[in-house]
């Protein structure tokens, strides 16, 4: 982004603006473009994937009538939560209880200024990056509680605690398991870590030694957790806290929340890419800059949205874990984990000073083994199933 | 056991509280004076050969014309299989009866039903309110002479017949 | 434990420091659980409940005395809403309490209809409990199984009676229509393709780590307290007192059935724990499909109701019969004085006796749990109500 404006300056573009006010106005205006033509959307429809996908799970149909295979759900969704009545209640903490949405959705929008979606699509490639997204992802529990408590509602204030609890523990082994990646990589800056990665999978840190391997599914577990899903999705819990701390909102309230709580799907996923899956590393197939940058970012967008995926699909078949097994899960087996992690690749780095690429194509084969694997077995159950001859609505995606 | 060994091992260790037993009914029942069914029923709860476990129903009957309200318990025994009837009928102007929460702990809540529906007083019992009704309801619904009040809390009870 | 009249207290923490006081909540009638409009009143210590005291009575439409202004066949329906996911258990226990008080019998069609319709009605009643169960855990997705199935089920019930939910299939004296043509290849071949569902269904959920974690251990109910409380049905036999009224107390043609009795041991965790009664159910479910296939074998051509005269009169007396519902030993007391209309009916339903345990069994527990254990016990409110 700094550069692209440097030679725009050097093109004698902004004659007469000091420098920093350039930049600036570069980042706001990417900013804002990123958010309401990415960010937003991208929350939004994902609300709907996520109900088509819960759908097909269940052996149902899902939203199909508004737009094309119900594409247009969200609009709908949304046009009818903003022209939905605001209501506050009157015992309710007037202030705090207005205040509690923007908190948690600035949380889930800052996280954006630092994704990168190509070489040179990034609104400010910040060097303490990670440290900036742990720092912004927090702003959502003080929102979070806020809710809880303005709410003037014993459950609504249970799941407000409840969420900040596992939020705040969850940090913790998200941020440490991160660890081996800073130490392999020596810097804090997401642009730096994916510069270090290729675009072949035995390039990606996630098959670079096995201690990574680990730490991916450990930083995957707790971003689940900070984003409140299932299996952790306690704060929220429909059959005992009907709506947990969102339980009071209506309207445009309750629509800020839950595209916040949707898009952070997007978010731990891009992460995930990001730090282990060689973020927008693609395949040097050609020269043209713009089509470099577009295949940069379908590559990073494509490997995001996976996880988001593999996240519904989680959400759909698992079910809640209970706060206290929820705690012991953080604090007695993943923190531990996170800490041993951290001295594997320590202790990789002192043996192989220089990588071993052995290693890394071990680990691939070993990954593509296990894709191979769970492949055979939805070819397995979908057999079993024609057997069956149960057709009804199990083969078409689309209905 | 059989109904009339039950009625002798009762009659022998009870003589005065224990009437007499109906053998013909399809369930034959035997009639306890109400001061002695708490130790009537723990008796068979804990005699071996009898071992009476579970309280498997308790109800009240509302006998208008006798002017008694009779509480039937059907008892039944997991181990020995077979089960007993025992009524204790108490006067309709003051109904109060023995609890045998303590022998059976699901008279707790049978109990408060009949409390509830007939207006039966359980002494000792640990916690005797309203169960089904709403707590500021006044009358026993299930008596014979129940008369539905006009309105509860402004809504009536009254309503037009849908036949014309 | 005694709360004058329900007033929910609402106790702030007004002063610095770190003193905790009990939270009183309430789990209002209206809440996203299944189970109908029960309120709980919660006193809790954060997440630990200290007790759980059950308020019902909103679902309560005096049914009993309903049936001394309706007469004997005219409370027929209504004992379908006594308990409306089990029905015809119900419609079958009022039916054997007037004939045993007026001495009928059912002819031998009519009494494997009777059967038929029962263990049918039973798999659909255990896979609502166990849907609704695992949904309130948590996983959204095995309630829409089991309900693919249900929906399966209650398709041939309403073949076989008209309605899928609130039957009124049965009469005093037998069934109100023979099976329809080709009842019983429809339905053989639904349980040819419902077992294998059973074993997804274990797959998905049984051996799912997270939720053997979420119930076993929870709300162990020792088998001296489980009869000592009149628990009954799968939740007496979930703490581990083997006791089937159909096998013990027989009556219908159960006696020339064979099924086994499924009882938990204990696996998994403690002996009367939320996992057993739940694994019970689900075996339950395979033992139906055991009696169906028996039942269509052997069911006899005949009259499938006995003559019963229009103005039903028994002569004066009184019966109790139990009947094993879904849900448990359904104790029906009739008394009757020779009218036409019943003197007094009293019904016990298994989900009474299993909301009087829950106060027994909530101090210690955490909220999550409630949930699990209400889910566990199968409680539904119109039985609790009547």
């Amino acid at each position: 982004m700094q550069g692209f404006l440097d030679s725009l300056i050097a093109q004698g573009y902004f004659a007469g603006i000091p420098r920093d006010l350039v930049y600036l106005g570069g980042m706001l205006a990417f900013g804002l473009l990123v958010v309401l033509v990415f960010v937003l959307n991208v929350a939004g429809v994902t609300t709907f994937v996520e109900r088509r996908v819960w759908a097909r799970i269940q052996n149902r149909v899902g939203p199909n009538r508004v737009g094309p295979q119900g594409i247009l759900q969200w609009l709908a969704d949304g046009v009818k939560l903003v022209m939905k009545e605001d209501i506050v209640p009157t015992q309710a903490d007037q202030i705090l209880f207005r205040i509690a949405p923007y908190l948690v959705i600035v949380g889930f929008i800052t996280t954006f200024v630092v994704i990168p979606f190509g070489s040179r699509l990034v609104i400010a490639d910040m060097n303490v990056g990670l440290v900036y997204i742990t720092a912004a992802t927090s702003i959502v529990v003080v929102g979070i509680l806020m809710a809880g408590w303005a709410s003037n509602n014993k459950w609504s204030l249970l799941g407000g605690i409840r969420s900040a609890a596992q939020i705040v523990s969850y940090e913790i082994p998200a941020g440490l398991s991160v660890m081996p990646i800073v130490l392999l990589t020596g810097t804090l800056s997401f642009q730096g870590v994916i510069s270090q990665q290729g675009w072949a999978p035995p390039d990606w840190f996630i098959f670079n030694n096995p201690f990574n391997f680990v730490a991916f599914f450990i930083f995957f577990t707790a971003a689940l957790a900070e984003g409140n899903r299932t299996p952790f999705d306690l704060p929220e819990a429909e059959s005992e806290l009907v709506a947990g701390y969102v339980t009071e909102y209506s309207g445009v309230r309750y629509l800020i929340f839950f595209m916040a709580e949707w898009g952070n799907l997007y978010v731990i996923g891009a992460l995930a890419t990001t730090l282990f899956l060689g973020g927008w590393n693609a395949p040097p197939v050609t020269d043209n800059p713009v089509l470099r940058a577009v295949l940069e970012f379908v590559t990073f967008f494509v490997k995001s949205y996976f996880f988001a995926l593999v996240a519904m699909w989680i959400r759909a078949t698992l079910p809640r874990v209970r706060v206290d097994q929820l705690m012991s899960i953080c604090w007695k087996y993943l923190v531990p984990m996170s800490f041993v992690n951290l001295l594997g690749v320590a202790l990789w780095m002192v043996i192989f000073p220089n990588g071993a690429r052995v290693v890394q194509y071990l680990m691939t084969l070993g990954g593509a083994a296990l894709v191979v694997l769970f492949f055979r077995r939805v070819v397995q159950h979908w057999r079993r199933q024609r057997i069956r001859e149960r057709g009804e609505l199990y083969l078409s995606p689309l209905v | 056991m059989d109904a009339a060994g039950i009625h002798q091992r009762l009659k022998a260790r009870f003589e005065a509280s224990v009437g007499d037993c109906d053998l013909a009914a399809k369930n034959p029942f035997i009639r306890i004076e109400p001061s002695a069914i708490v130790d009537v029923c723990r008796m068979l709860r804990d005699e071996p050969d009898l071992r009476f476990d579970s309280l498997s129903n308790q109800s009240g009957v509302d006998y208008k014309a006798n002017d008694v309200i009779e509480v039937v318990y059907h008892l039944y025994s997991y181990p020995h299989r077979h089960a007993i009837v025992l009524k204790a009928a108490v006067p309709r102007d003051n109904p109060r009866l023995p609890t045998v929460e303590g022998v059976w702990k699901a008279a707790n809540w049978l109990e408060r039903e009949i409390f509830d529906l007939l207006g039966v007083e359980f002494e000792g019992h640990s916690d005797l309110r309203r169960l089904l009704m709403p707590e500021d309801w006044v009358g026993y619904p299930l008596r014979k002479d129940f008369v539905e009040p006009e309105e509860y809390h402004g809504i009536s009870t009254r309503r037009e017949s849908l036949l014309r | 434990m005694s709360l004058t009249g329900f007033e929910v207290e609402v106790q702030r923490n007004g002063k610095t420091g770190l003193s905790t006081e009990e939270m009183t909540l309430n789990m209002g009638p209206q809440h996203p659980s299944t189970h109908g409009v029960l309120r709980f009143v919660v006193k809790a210590d954060g997440e630990v409940m200290r007790e759980a005291i059950p308020d019902i009575g909103y679902l309560h439409r005096s049914i009993e005395k309903i049936s001394e202004k309706v007469g004997y066949h005219g409370f027929m329906p209504y004992t379908d809403r006594v308990d409306y996911v089990a029905a015809m258990f119900c419609n079958q226990g009022w039916g054997m309490v007037c004939e045993q008080l007026a001495g009928i019998e059912v002819p031998k069609r009519g009494e494997y209809c009777r059967v038929i319709a029962a263990e049918m009605n039973r798999l659909a009643s255990h896979l609502l409990s166990v849907g609704t169960m695992v949904l309130d855990i948590g996983a959204i997705t095995p309630f829409f199984h089991a309900f693919r199935e249900r929906e399966k089920l209650n398709d041939l019930l309403e073949e076989l009676c008209g309605a899928r939910l609130t039957y009124n299939y049965m009469r005093i004296g037998g069934v109100a229509w023979d099976l329809p043509p080709g009842f019983a290849e429809r339905t053989l071949a639904f349980l040819d393709a419902f077992e294998p569902c059973l074993e997804e269904y274990h797959d998905l959920v049984t051996s799912n780590k997270i939720y053997v974690e979420r119930v076993a251990n929870v709300a162990v109910i020792p088998p001296d307290v489980a009869v000592n409380y009149n628990l009954v049905g799968p939740n007496l036999r979930g703490s581990g007192v083997d006791y089937d009224v159909r096998r013990d107390e027989p009556y219908s043609v159960y006696p020339e059935l064979e099924f086994d009795v499924p009882v938990a041991r204990g696996e998994l965790g403690t002996l009367g724990d939320c996992f057993d009664r739940y694994i019970v159910r689900m075996r339950e479910m395979s033992e139906s499909c055991r009696i169906l296939r028996q039942c269509f074998k052997q069911i006899p051509d005949g009259p499938v109701i006995a003559k019963v005269p229009r103005k039903f009169k028994p002569p004066a007396g009184e019966a109790y019969i139990r009947v094993e519902s879904a849900r448990g030993d359904m104790g029906w007391y009739c008394v009757s004085d020779g009218s036409e209309f019943p003197y007094r009916t009293h019904v016990r339903t298994g989900s009474f006796s299993a909301m009087s345990i829950i106060d027994w069994v909530s101090p210690g527990l955490m909220l999550a749990d409630l949930v699990a254990v209400i889910a566990s016990l199968d409680i539904v409110a119109p039985e609790v109500d009547r």
